[in-house]
């Protein structure tokens, strides 16, 4: 279970004469368990993707705590196996320099030998809807579509406890998008593997998600099961819910 | 090895680094090659125009200018070669750990460069070599502290860029050391800047290095510096214009080459820049869903 405890975060100005600090997170509580899909929806600026950053140890919360399964994942060793991440831009999230294989080996890299890893490569990219030639290919020569399904790829890899999903599928067309989703769902039931998933979207999030987190200014507003959606108290979260389409 | 076949494959960079490589075997093998003492004095042969003898001709104290040329590949190229590697290293380390950590780690360093860029080059130069005494060695130690502030900062506003990037953010997420992300993920997008800035420095140092020669802080004469030697044509360049040819030519064209290199190099590194290989037999694959799941 990935657990979150009074976690505050705040960004100040760099320096030694300067300390002016906007704090960005206040007090987040939050639980997640494997195998669940837990959306955090707000708007830009509302501390989401900092949050995101935090889960994934690559900044570290003022004050509080984030543990998978008791343990701190501000232990490298912790974050390893259990966590992995998808982002918003799939230009920026493969190393230009890398080929498809070169990307998706690279979680693998620490944990697997390198026998049987190119079949590996292979399974991979057909679960993920893409060709094993596509492994010779860079970035630059991918659609923002393929690109997305490569970083999935490169998620699933090592079989993480839990993905990040930080606006993974924003920057792709809605045809895409919902192709996106659908492997999503498919990938967690086929792997057992809890998604957060951030977004400013909560139609795509009321699609995947079992449980929403409503944040506003740094603060979670309301947490609310997805089939109880219509049901929510807060009047932010009523605002975000007036324009959602029933799938 | 992936680099080194890409360059292979690039003719204009295959031709500078043998140019290069051929021009430092020439000064390290300079004293089995040049065909005359590059110091003896002949004033007989003062100005004397290229022959089969001297194929370069005679300098204003009839010395042979190809055999000076040769000598003068070591102070001119090699050293100042192996102060502008130190320099960008020393450079590239300090800019590497300001730019990756940032915070207080990069307010120390940078204010350590501010700190030596203030001070004009000469002044500093004139300051080291009146404590360690005059001499190349000594110079070149003044450029390596002076430039590699210089370096640290293009570097470190280079790896600013890159430090934020989602596959860097990915390669943190799961576990990997700062170590092996500046290696594998920030040193190959940054090199190309790296690169960039070392060769265009390479032209100035070498002429700066003969302008320090020519006040008497660095090579001291007779001995044989391609900066220096243009810098004695000076004094004759309206009336034997050529005996800047042979001096002049070499620092283009070697410049020039690193300056080549370079660019070969980045394109050799950065599968972006290359040549996109033959995809015609790539065909779009069938994804996971089917079209009735999608409509689903």
């Amino acid at each position: 279970m990935l657990k979150v405890n009074n976690v505050d975060k705040s960004y100040g100005t760099n320096g030694f004469f300067k300390n002016n600090k906007q704090r960005i997170l206040r007090n987040i509580n939050l639980e997640c368990d494997r195998g669940e899909c837990l959306g955090i929806i707000g708007e830009s600026g509302s501390g989401k993707s900092t949050l995101g950053r935090l889960l994934i140890g690559v900044e570290k919360p003022d004050n509080g705590s984030i543990e998978i399964d008791g343990k701190s994942i501000y232990d490298r060793e912790n974050r390893k196996e259990n966590i992995s991440a998808v982002f918003q831009d799939y230009r920026s999230s493969i190393n230009p320099f890398f080929s498809v294989e070169e990307a998706i080996l690279e979680p693998l890299k620490i944990y697997k030998s390198n026998k049987n890893l190119t079949r590996l490569i292979d399974q991979l990219l057909i679960q993920v809807g893409l060709s094993p030639v596509y492994r010779h290919r860079y970035p630059h020569e991918l659609s923002g579509g393929e690109a997305q399904r490569v970083c999935i790829a490169r998620a699933i890899a090592t079989e993480p406890t839990f993905i990040l999903l930080d606006e993974a599928i924003s920057s792709l067309d809605v045809s895409i998008q919902l192709q996106i989703l659908d492997l999503l769902k498919a990938l967690k039931a086929t792997y057992d593997m809890g998604y957060i998933f951030i977004t400013h979207d909560i139609q795509a999030a009321a699609y995947i998600c079992d449980r929403m987190i409503i944040f506003k200014d740094g603060q979670i507003q309301e947490t609310i099961e997805t089939n109880n959606l219509p049901n929510v108290k807060s009047l932010y979260a009523k605002k975000l819910l007036h324009n959602l389409i029933t799938f | 090895m992936k680099v080194v076949k890409n360059l292979y494959r690039d003719k204009l960079g295959r031709a500078s680094f043998i140019f290069i490589l051929l021009v430092m075997l020439l000064g390290v093998f300079a004293p089995f090659i040049a065909p005359h003492d590059p110091l003896a004095v002949d004033m007989k042969l003062r100005y004397a125009a290229p022959s089969w003898e001297y194929l370069l001709g005679n300098d204003h104290l009839g010395r042979d200018i190809l055999s000076r040329m040769l000598y003068g590949i070591r102070p001119s190229i090699l050293w100042v070669f192996v102060a502008l590697i130190l320099s960008v290293c020393i450079g590239a380390i300090m800019g590497f750990i300001a730019g990756y950590f940032r915070g207080n780690v990069d307010a120390i360093v940078m204010r350590i460069c501010d700190v030596m860029l203030s001070f004009p080059i000469y002044v500093i130069t004139i300051a080291i070599v009146a404590i360690l005494g005059p001499g190349l060695g000594n110079i070149l130690i003044a450029f390596i502290l002076m430039k590699w502030a210089w370096f640290a900062r293009i570097i470190r506003t280079s790896v600013m860029q890159y430090v934020e990037l989602d596959y860097v953010k990915y390669a943190r997420a799961i576990g990997r050391s700062h170590i092996h992300i500046i290696a594998r993920h920030i040193l190959p997008v940054t090199f190309s800047d790296i690169a960039v800035t070392a060769s265009s420095s390479m032209g100035s140092m070498i002429l700066q290095i003969s302008g320090l020669s020519f006040l008497g802080l660095g090579i001291k004469a007779p001995n044989p510096e391609w900066g220096m030697m243009l810098s004695e044509a000076r004094e004759v360049m309206f009336t034997r214009p050529e005996l800047m040819i042979a001096p002049g030519v070499a620092i283009v064209i070697v410049v020039l080459a690193f300056n080549f290199l370079s660019d070969s190099l980045q394109v050799a590194l950065n599968p972006q820049l290359r040549k996109p290989k033959n995809r015609s037999g790539l065909k779009p694959f069938k994804t996971v869903l089917n079209e009735k799941e999608v409509a689903k």
